[in-house]
């Protein structure tokens, strides 16, 4: 009896050492400008070539413009994006250019070119790869250095991760998205709950989602200490890879459906930890703190250190509650916003931009914020979303509408937060500093980001 | 790789949990195409009062007194104590650079991000996990004592403070004989070439769409 990732992790062994690790076979590489310049000069000095050069697909997204793209003013930004370019070009890695309407967030363009597949090994240098766990592929962020170990012999050292189930069943309620979802597991188990686990998200609420939701709640697996989530493959799976680009045609689709169809754990297969979650009791979640599991109810008080008996979790309190300039007690109705982004790996797909127009549609952004933006995940989606009159909706209600890339989720672009402002914001990370030094992040689902933009601060959406 | 050797250093201690990879190196310093230079970033939104992301100015930044890598004898330690969590977040390899690049060989911690930890053995530096009342006895010590010193031993996995306690550590003997001996992870891999070659040719016939050639 095995689970889901004992099946992805038996179809990937090349080689078992004798210290209970493994060499597992890469089927995926994805490559953007931050985490690969090094691993291809490593390559370089050693005098070695990618071992299978179309296993990789490259894309810029972290330093990417997401207005006048013609000019990259920060110079440091630029050569990055030159350099992989010239490593791409070298090599003959398949790279898709920033002017190409297939580019966007290197997790979001995988999935929507059947560049990821259900039964995949997938990896890329950025710990948001647990995103394309969705469809059922064993998929993690590496280093650098894995980077390019990767490039180099196509395999991964690793040693095997426990298995955790995290059930999520019953009524969930209106209005709540997988991001409230995943944020109020984060919330339960902490930050390093999965940390040394493989966790699979199952359900009947998983198994309802769609393929958007399921991304979005594998995204964050990372937040909650796990390399790798991943979903079951069921028809929503096999649905959504039909006819893309990259996915198999003819007798390779049959053929592959019916590999993919075993993608799932055994009835009765042992898991090291199992967590039940009631879908009933999830909120509208809000962040409140600088680390994601310093998460409410958008309806709960910010809470009291005092209160809490963990002497080290009560120092990260009061430093998180100082940073983000806020008393214990108060109200999210109380806290003002000055920026909102909706965008970024975990919430930037079409189904996040369709909930979020859905919101302010025929409404205006508040005066009190002085930049409200959407960036989608993908030229695609941001195509799909100009065609179905979206972009139309949140231009008129006073959003900027802009190019895809990573955006304000780690401002590495000109698109960041200045020191003590403070954004409501669709992205998975609200450490210090991460969107802008001094900046204060509240991460939330795209419908309570819109929702607050028009408000001026968070509120319940379930009351529009 | 350069082998990990036993050393003896100040301890600096960094008494926070969920010390995120954002927080040891920021994103603006993130745009260098080498492993080298970033000690100077290390800590930075904590290290210096002003915020500053242009390097050119970095030299001309004030530095924050208060942080404890800007006292002396701590702006020359070597070893780095901290609490639950430690690098937890993204998947940055920088930030294994930075500390090591400030003169860090090792950071002590009850936790680590997986992929941190990771990180650390392909750059030589070491990672030790110790339990909560070690951590918190170490924490003691190093905040009544200025400039304690440990040593750190990794062939006999032991932790030794400079009053004579000794602290033994679990870790993989894989990850431990690479560190000690500096080992090249490629070039081990690719002693396996054939069983990749082999498992490809096998695979390709199991599941030929992952390898079409465009």
């Amino acid at each position: 009896m095995k689970t889901l990732y004992d099946k992805l992790w038996d179809d990937h062994v090349v080689h078992d050492y004798d210290d209970h690790r493994s060499l597992i076979y890469i089927d995926r590489h994805l490559i953007h400008e931050v985490t690969s310049a090094q691993a291809f000069e490593g390559l370089r000095l050693a005098n070695r070539e990618p071992w299978r050069v179309n296993t990789n697909l490259a894309v810029p997204d972290h330093n990417v413009p997401t207005k006048n793209r013609e000019i990259i003013e920060d110079p440091i930004s630029k050569l990055q994006l030159e350099t992989l370019d010239k490593n791409c070009r070298e090599t003959g890695i398949t790279k898709f250019e920033m002017s190409d309407s297939r580019q966007g967030i290197v997790h979001v363009i995988g999935p929507e070119q059947g560049a990821s597949l259900p039964g995949m090994t997938i990896v890329c240098g950025d710990s948001h790869t647990s995103t394309n766990g969705a469809l059922g592929a064993l998929a993690f962020g590496i280093g650098t250095s894995e980077v390019e170990h990767v490039l180099a012999t196509q395999c991964l050292v690793l040693k095997k991760e426990k298995n955790m189930l995290i059930n999520i069943n019953g009524q969930i309620g209106k209005g709540i998205s997988a991001k409230d979802i995943v944020l109020s597991i984060i919330g339960k188990i902490g930050t390093a709950g999965g940390t040394g686990y493989a966790i699979e998200f199952s359900g009947n609420v998983i198994r309802s989602l769609s393929m958007e939701g399921r991304m979005t709640i594998c995204n964050m697996s990372i937040e909650a200490g796990s390399r790798v989530g991943l979903i079951a493959v069921d028809e929503t799976t096999i649905n959504y890879i039909k006819n893309r680009p990259f996915t198999p045609k003819n007798e390779e689709w049959d053929q592959a459906i019916k590999y993919w169809e075993r993608l799932k754990s055994d009835d009765n297969a042992t898991f090291d930890k199992v967590i039940e979650i009631d879908a009933a009791n999830i909120e509208p979640q809000v962040t409140w703190g600088t680390s994601p599991e310093m998460v409410i109810s958008v309806n709960e008080a910010i809470p009291n250190p005092s209160e809490t008996e963990d002497i080290v979790k009560r120092e990260g309190y009061k430093n998180a509650l100082d940073y983000m300039d806020l008393k214990p007690g108060m109200r999210f109705d109380q806290i003002k916003i000055d920026k909102v982004f909706i965008g970024s790996c975990t919430n930037s797909r079409i189904e996040d931009l369709r909930a979020a127009a859905n919101i302010i549609k025929g409404k205006k952004v508040s005066d009190s914020i002085k930049l409200a933006i959407v960036v989608p995940g993908s030229g695609l989606i941001k195509k799909q979303a100009e065609k179905e009159g979206i972009s139309e909706i949140f231009i008129d209600s006073g959003f900027e509408w802009r190019e895809p890339g990573c955006s304000m989720c780690l401002g590495m672009n000109s698109d960041q937060l200045g020191s003590g402002e403070r954004c409501a914001s669709t992205s998975n990370r609200n450490f210090e500093g991460r969107q802008g030094p001094g900046g204060r992040t509240h991460l939330a689902s795209p419908s309570m980001a819109a929702a607050a933009a028009i408000a001026g601060h968070f509120i319940d959406i379930r009351g529009l | 790789m350069i082998a990990f050797k036993t050393f003896t250093g100040v301890i600096a201690p960094l008494d926070r949990s969920n010390v995120d990879t954002d927080a040891i190196i920021p994103k603006e310093y993130l745009k260098s195409i080498k492993r080298t230079g970033f000690g100077k970033n290390l800590f930075d939104a904590w290290r210096y009062i002003e915020a500053d992301a242009s390097d050119k100015n970095n030299h001309a930044r004030k530095p924050n007194s208060e942080f404890i890598l800007n006292k002396s004898p701590y702006d020359e330690a070597e070893i780095l104590l901290s609490r639950e969590n430690f690098g937890c977040g993204s998947s940055r390899e920088h930030a294994v650079w930075a500390l090591s690049d400030f003169g860090f060989k090792a950071v002590i911690a009850p936790s680590f991000g997986d992929i941190f930890y990771n990180n650390s053995f392909k750059n030589g530096f070491l990672p030790i996990r110790l339990t909560v009342d070690e951590i918190n006895m170490l924490f003691k010590s190093v905040q009544s004592i200025q400039g304690y010193k440990a040593t750190i031993n990794l062939e006999k996995q032991i932790v030794k403070t400079q009053d004579g306690n000794e602290h033994s550590f679990d870790i993989d003997e894989s990850l431990k004989i690479r560190l000690l001996k500096g080992l090249d992870d490629i070039a081990l891999t690719l002693e396996n070439s054939d069983a990749i070659v082999m498992y490809e040719k096998k695979r390709s016939k199991f599941t030929p769409w992952l390898f079409r050639k465009s």
